[in-house]
């Protein structure tokens, strides 16, 4: 088994910059696209993939060991199935309203393929503490990457934050539309490549 | 080849027309534009034209009995006109059987003064038209890709060329329809009946593996050259969330089974008919001069958005 070599803190900020889900990686774009239309639907469902995330990758990587290699994809699928169906109950009896306006989304948590890449690629072969921090990490890249998403259609859509009004007008109306999710994720994917072009540049330049 | 593809053409037309004439034209009298069942008991008669007050609101004038015992006339509770005067909304003292026929006679109907005659018209669920609706809802008006936002990541991997789009299409829409069933099965004569709603996605997410599996080791045996050419898109079917929410959208809402098989089918479709057009373009962008910083990923996002501005002009469209 390859453990990996990296400290708590890089595998925290991989997940969250470098190897962010939704921008770098392009998984888990359903949601992104879906309910992206507030900051505050952003927090929510990023905090239920986080927990999620964060309990399998460790139930996971407690039990590896006794895991035959043959079912390791349907345990996976099983566990984390188990946890979301802890969220889904827990949100569905404390927060009924933000729970209706995410609808199916948080069921669907479990076919988010951010979160078995995770599972096979890394809790499956380190030990309990760094599986921990990795989870962290990409739970935290998601939950960054759904209130930027959301931040920018809420601000530019509807003129407010987190509920709170910033321009006292609707700017740009289109941003609220739903088909508008998918522009925004494109333009934020080329900024993303954009940066990266800029700072190869750089990087030419000084060698 | 020329001529199979009209012999195609004539096919579809030929059962376009036959559907329309089946669902369509359900009308017996030249002043009644349309009869249907609405909640549990009522029926709404849609006029072509305004017709008098004082007469509509006679009950009267309205006989209503099912077609099979003619000597029982049903009790109405009360008549009610609406804004435009041209629907008439009956209430009657019990529920209605919509499975039976309803005939219902309207006596000497006055619009504007003038009398339009009797009318005898025949009230019926139109079922089939219905069910249509449904598959056509699924496929169209609320498609999963551009309106519902789910299957993204699959979405997104498979539509870069026409052929594959159209294997992914194909084995999705097959498995689907398998999973879907079984889910509906099992929520509705196991999960409802003890109780054990709290475990759909523990156990629709069993079955989901469970029938690509079984179209898995099924293709391979019956046609391996089917396999050959749509085995590879099998694993990739379990990755997408389109496959589970169908079941979920099952448990949701109650669809009996054929509504169930078609919501089904319209999914599948659907996505087959999304990967198809997203292809066509991607296929073309190949060639086109995108700017460097949105090659590949951040262009599809903005084409597919500019789908899903064009598949917003279905919403809110509502056929039969």
């Amino acid at each position: 088994m390859a453990h990996t070599k990296k400290s708590n803190s890089q595998l925290f900020f991989d997940g969250l910059l470098t190897e962010n889900p939704i921008f770098r990686l392009a998984l888990s774009m359903c949601p992104a696209v879906g309910i992206s239309t507030s900051v505050m639907n952003g927090i929510l469902l990023g905090v239920a993939v986080l927990f999620v995330q964060v309990f399998s990758s460790c139930t996971i990587s407690a039990i590896k060991n006794y895991i035959h290699p043959r079912i390791r994809i349907p345990t996976y699928t099983l566990t984390i199935a188990t946890w979301v169906t802890v969220i889904d109950l827990v949100l569905a009896a404390y927060l009924p309203a933000a729970y209706k306006e995410m609808g199916i989304f948080v069921k669907l948590i479990v076919a988010f393929a951010i979160i078995t890449m995770r599972l096979e690629m890394f809790a499956a072969k380190n030990p309990l503490i760094p599986s921990f921090w990795d989870a962290i990490g990409m739970g935290f890249g998601f939950l960054f990457g759904m209130v930027t998403l959301g931040a920018i259609r809420e601000i530019l859509g509807s003129g407010t934050f987190l509920g709170f009004d910033l321009v006292g007008e609707k700017p740009l109306l289109f941003f609220i539309l739903p088909a508008a999710g998918f522009f925004v994720v494109g333009f934020m994917m080329a900024i993303f490549n954009y940066m990266d072009l800029v700072f190869k540049r750089m990087k030419e330049k000084k060698g | 080849m020329v001529k199979v593809q009209r012999q195609h053409v004539l096919v579809g037309w030929v059962l376009l027309v036959g559907l329309f004439l089946l669902t369509g034209c359900d009308s017996e009298h030249r002043f009644v534009k349309r009869t249907s069942f609405k909640g549990t008991n009522q029926i709404v008669i849609t006029f072509a034209g305004p017709v008098d007050e004082p007469w509509a609101k006679k009950m009267d004038h309205y006989a209503v009995y099912e077609k099979q015992d003619p000597d029982i006339v049903l009790g109405l509770a009360g008549v009610a006109l609406s804004q435009d005067k041209t629907t008439v909304t009956l209430t009657f003292q019990e529920t209605l059987n919509q499975e039976q026929p309803h005939v219902l006679s309207v006596k000497e109907i006055q619009s504007q003064g003038k009398s339009q005659g009797t009318a005898l018209l025949t009230v019926k669920k139109v079922y089939l038209g219905y069910l249509l609706s449904v598959l056509l809802g699924a496929m169209i008006i609320k498609n999963f890709v551009f309106t519902k936002y789910l299957g993204l990541c699959v979405f997104f991997g498979t539509s870069q060329k026409k052929s594959t789009a159209v294997g992914m299409g194909v084995t999705f829409t097959l498995v689907m329809v398998a999973s879907a069933m079984m889910s509906w099965f099992m929520y509705q004569f196991v999960l409802k009946p003890f109780r054990l709603d709290f475990l759909q996605i523990v156990v629709f997410i069993g079955l989901v593996s469970l029938s690509v599996q079984a179209v898995d080791t099924i293709l391979r045996k019956v046609n391996p050259a089917l396999f050959k050419a749509f085995g590879v898109y099998l694993v990739l079917v379990i990755a997408n969330c389109i496959i589970l929410a169908v079941p979920l959208i099952l448990a949701n809402s109650e669809y009996n089974a054929f509504e169930s098989l078609m919501l089904a089918v319209g999914a599948g479709g659907g996505f087959l008919i999304a990967l198809f057009l997203m292809s066509s373009v991607r296929e073309r962008l190949e060639v086109a001069n995108v700017p460097p910083t949105y090659r590949g990923l951040p262009i599809a996002f903005i084409t597919a958005g500019l789908f899903a501005l064009a598949f917003m002009g279905f919403s809110g469209m509502s056929l039969f």
